[in-house]
């Protein structure tokens, strides 16, 4: 579903992805992590497309599509999604405005009519009850004076709304509380599918205990330095980063 | 980023839609402006002495008169003897339905989108077109006289209710008031009059597309609406104009004058010709707009989406003058390009318990400059006076500004007046966002725009609300930087 061959990409010079090599098959969950600062959410960003960041070397193919060569927008209507770390206040901009706007946009791009209101408003309670979001929220302005919380669970709504083919979490599970967190999880796991795949990227082994990921990828320093199955977050998540680092500074200097 | 600029670029850039001219034979006075004229355009209107003497002496007064100088607008200076003060399209006839006007006029409305047929089957607005300065057609009259309702050209009105006309006409914007309304009062070709009596409400939105079609004629219409006492209407005024490369001059003056409990409702969208992306062409709209709450209970409201004109030079006001009465001022004001606009409002505050709301959201794009001016004073007899103003502005790109200046001027103690101003930019982030979602940037900053306008959109009837989002997504598609 997705390849990525030695990605680089460096924002205001400054090279920060340096050779990103990754395959993403349909069904698969894999999960990306590495300490702060490593180039997680400029890998994210990458691949959505954000202009800010120069690519200046490799390929993302997606579907059998060169990705790198697409608006974002057109990313987003092949069914990339980003989860973001930081969603975005819109005021004034409904939360259900949003939504409405965003799926129909991409049924255009597909060739589909847009959704009449009694549709859209069927799919919206279907997938309200999959993640347990607040009804108020959706008339709000979106994300503007949600808790960090909601913000994440909104994402995931919109997620489940979109039925994206590759969903890439960056960060979803910081912020939650226990039951979000439980509630958020559960809702990401109900929209796995052979046919889907999903990109976690996390500090933490508590979402990874709920996603069961096939796959643990370490980013260092922009580059994948690690990669194994679950097993490696736990080893992780006992002894930090820091073997990984000798590890790989001793693979360096072979 | 660049590429994105790109993309604003062009789609700002886009051509006005509506730069069309309609072909309709006109009846014109020479250029030129003197007493012969105003004495000419009196007489084609076949007008009673006391109106004539009327324009004179507000020409006499005009001659003495300064152009305004303090609004934050440029523009080079306008030669009032190079306009043409009348203009009438030739088949003037009176008609009773739509079968009845000139085709090619109702064309032009269907380019424009709104239809009268459409108009008049969907919403039920009865509709007085006023072409080039002359009303050729008005709906919907049976019903409303029915009522009691008077809805008719201001020309109508002066040979049918002289009465009315007299007693209202320059009682809210004295012919003296400023240098534009004393133009206007001296030579004024048409426009709407409206007369609720005591205790009726309107039955329907009131409605006039206005045209501006005859090249280098100015327009100066005259609108008067008077509301009885604990009577109701709600007023639409809409406006688009062909592409012109010459600037041509506006200089309306409505009057609305609320008696006890009375309920006036004035809706406007304004989308003339803003002058090309050079900054070529335009209309120049100077416009009066003032209403009095003249008796204890009565409310007025101004409504208004702002997108054309290259220069705007507009305060529709309430003089609070009842007890008890409320003044409200919704606008948006959208500019780009080189458009220029000065506008705000103006609450009068002489009454007791008398209460404004202003909500100002202005949207700058391009090299425009917007500006909000607003004025809120209390006066020693308005006890417990309360006014609440929100300006805000959304700046799309960073050659564009926006101003604002609210004046405050209490003389008493017990008045309350609060003022909130607020400015943003439309950020890379949120566009971002939108992107990621497959919303592109067009949809997106049509999006945002109308979720920063959406305070004044809801004030809009209905049927208008729709149409002024439309505009406001035409005139902006794409605009960030
Ligand atoms: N727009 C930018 N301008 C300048 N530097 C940037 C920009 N975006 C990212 N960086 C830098 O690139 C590096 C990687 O940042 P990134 O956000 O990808 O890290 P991360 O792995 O997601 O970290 P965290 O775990 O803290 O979220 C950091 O040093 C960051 O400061
Ligand atoms: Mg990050």
């Amino acid at each position: 579903m997705l390849s990525i061959k030695d990605l680089r990409a460096s924002v205001e010079g400054k090279e920060i992805l340096k050779g990103i090599n990754l395959d993403v098959n349909a069904g698969e969950v894999h999960a990306i992590m590495g300490p702060n600062g490593s180039g997680k959410s400029t890998l994210a960003s990458v691949l959505a497309g954000r202009e800010e960041y120069e690519v200046t070397g490799g390929s993302v193919d997606f579907l059998g599509k060169d990705i790198l060569e697409l608006s974002p927008e057109d990313r987003a209507r092949e069914g990339l999604f980003l989860a973001f770390q930081y969603p975005v206040e819109i005021p004034g901009v409904s939360t259900t405005n949003f939504i409405k706007t965003a799926v129909n946009e991409k049924r255009k791009y597909h060739g589909q009519p847009p959704l009449d209101a009694v549709s859209f408003m069927k799919l919206m309670k279907e997938k309200m009850n999959l993640v347990e979001i607040d009804k108020s929220l959706l008339t709000r302005s979106i994300n503007e004076g949600f808790s960090g919380g909601e913000k994440k669970k909104n994402e995931i709504f919109q997620m489940a709304m979109l039925e994206p083919k590759l969903t890439i979490l960056d960060e979803t599970d910081s912020g939650l509380d226990i039951d979000a967190l439980r509630i958020v999880a559960n809702g990401v796991n109900k929209l796995r599918d052979e046919n889907r795949a999903i990109i976690v990227i996390t500090h933490y082994q508590r979402l990874l205990d709920y996603l069961q990921p096939d796959f643990v990828h370490v980013l260092l320093n922009g580059k994948i330095v690690k990669s194994g199955t679950k097993e490696l977050a736990l080893e992780l998540e006992e002894k930090g980063y820091d073997f990984i680092k000798d590890e790989f500074s001793l693979s360096e200097a072979v | 980023m660049k590429e994105e600029l790109d993309v604003l670029e062009e789609t700002v850039s886009r051509d006005y839609q509506y730069g069309f001219v309609t072909d309709i034979e006109t009846d014109v006075v020479p250029k030129g402006l003197n007493e012969n004229v105003i004495r000419l355009i009196s007489q084609k209107k076949n007008e009673p002495e006391w109106m004539l003497n009327w324009r004179l002496k507000a020409y006499a007064h005009w001659l003495k008169m300064e152009e305004p100088e303090w609004a934050n607008v440029k523009y080079p200076p306008i030669d009032f003897q190079d306009i043409i003060y009348y203009a009438a399209p030739k088949k003037k006839a009176k008609v009773n339905g739509l079968d009845e006007v000139d085709p090619e006029l109702l064309k032009t409305f269907d380019k424009l989108g709104i239809s009268l047929n459409e108009q008049k089957r969907l919403t039920g607005v009865a509709v007085d077109v006023v072409m080039d300065s002359v009303s050729v057609a008005t709906s919907f009259k049976k019903q409303l006289s029915e009522v009691g309702i008077i809805f008719c050209s201001i020309s109508e009105a002066i040979q049918n209710h002289p009465e009315l006309v007299r007693k209202y006409l320059g009682s809210v914007v004295p012919m003296t008031d400023n240098y534009f309304a004393a133009l206007n009062s001296a030579v004024f070709t048409d426009g709407s009059f409206c007369y609720i009596p005591k205790g009726v409400r309107c039955p329907m939105e009131l409605s006039t597309y206005f045209r501006i079609n005859t090249e280098n004629s100015g327009q100066f219409e005259r609108t008067l609406i008077v509301a009885e006492d604990e009577s109701y209407v709600s007023y639409l005024e809409g406006c688009t104009a062909p592409k012109r490369d010459e600037n041509q001059l506006h200089a309306a003056v409505v009057e609305l004058f609320a008696h006890r409990k009375a309920e006036i409702k004035y809706s406007t969208v304004q989308n003339w010709f803003p002058g090309d992306e050079n900054g070529q062409g335009g209309i120049y709209n100077f416009v009066t707009k003032r209403g009095i709450c003249m008796g204890d209970y009565s409310k007025i409201s101004w409504s208004q989406v702002e997108t054309g004109s290259a220069i705007t030079w507009k305060y529709p006001s309430v003089i609070l003058k009842g007890d008890n009465s409320i003044g409200e001022f919704y606008s948006v004001a959208l500019t780009n390009h080189h458009q220029q606009a000065d506008t705000g409002t103006k609450m009068l505050h002489l009454g007791k318990n008398t209460r404004s709301r202003i909500v100002s959201k202005g949207i700058s794009a391009g090299q425009s400059q917007n500006s909000y001016r607003g004025l809120v004073r209390a006066g020693k007899h308005a006890l417990n006076a309360r006014n609440y103003s929100q300006c805000d502005s959304l700046l799309l790109g960073d050659k564009c500004g926006a101003h604002t200046f609210p004046y405050i001027e209490s003389k008493n103690k017990t008045a309350v007046i609060e003022h909130e101003a607020t400015t943003s930019k439309i950020g890379e982030d949120q566009l971002f966002y939108c992107r990621q979602r497959g919303i592109d940037t067009e949809a997106a900053v049509a999006l945002i725009v109308t979720g920063f306008a959406k305070e004044v959109m809801n004030q809009l009837p209905m049927e208008f609300a729709v149409e002024a989002q439309k505009l406001l997504a035409v005139s902006l598609e794409g605009s960030v930087g």
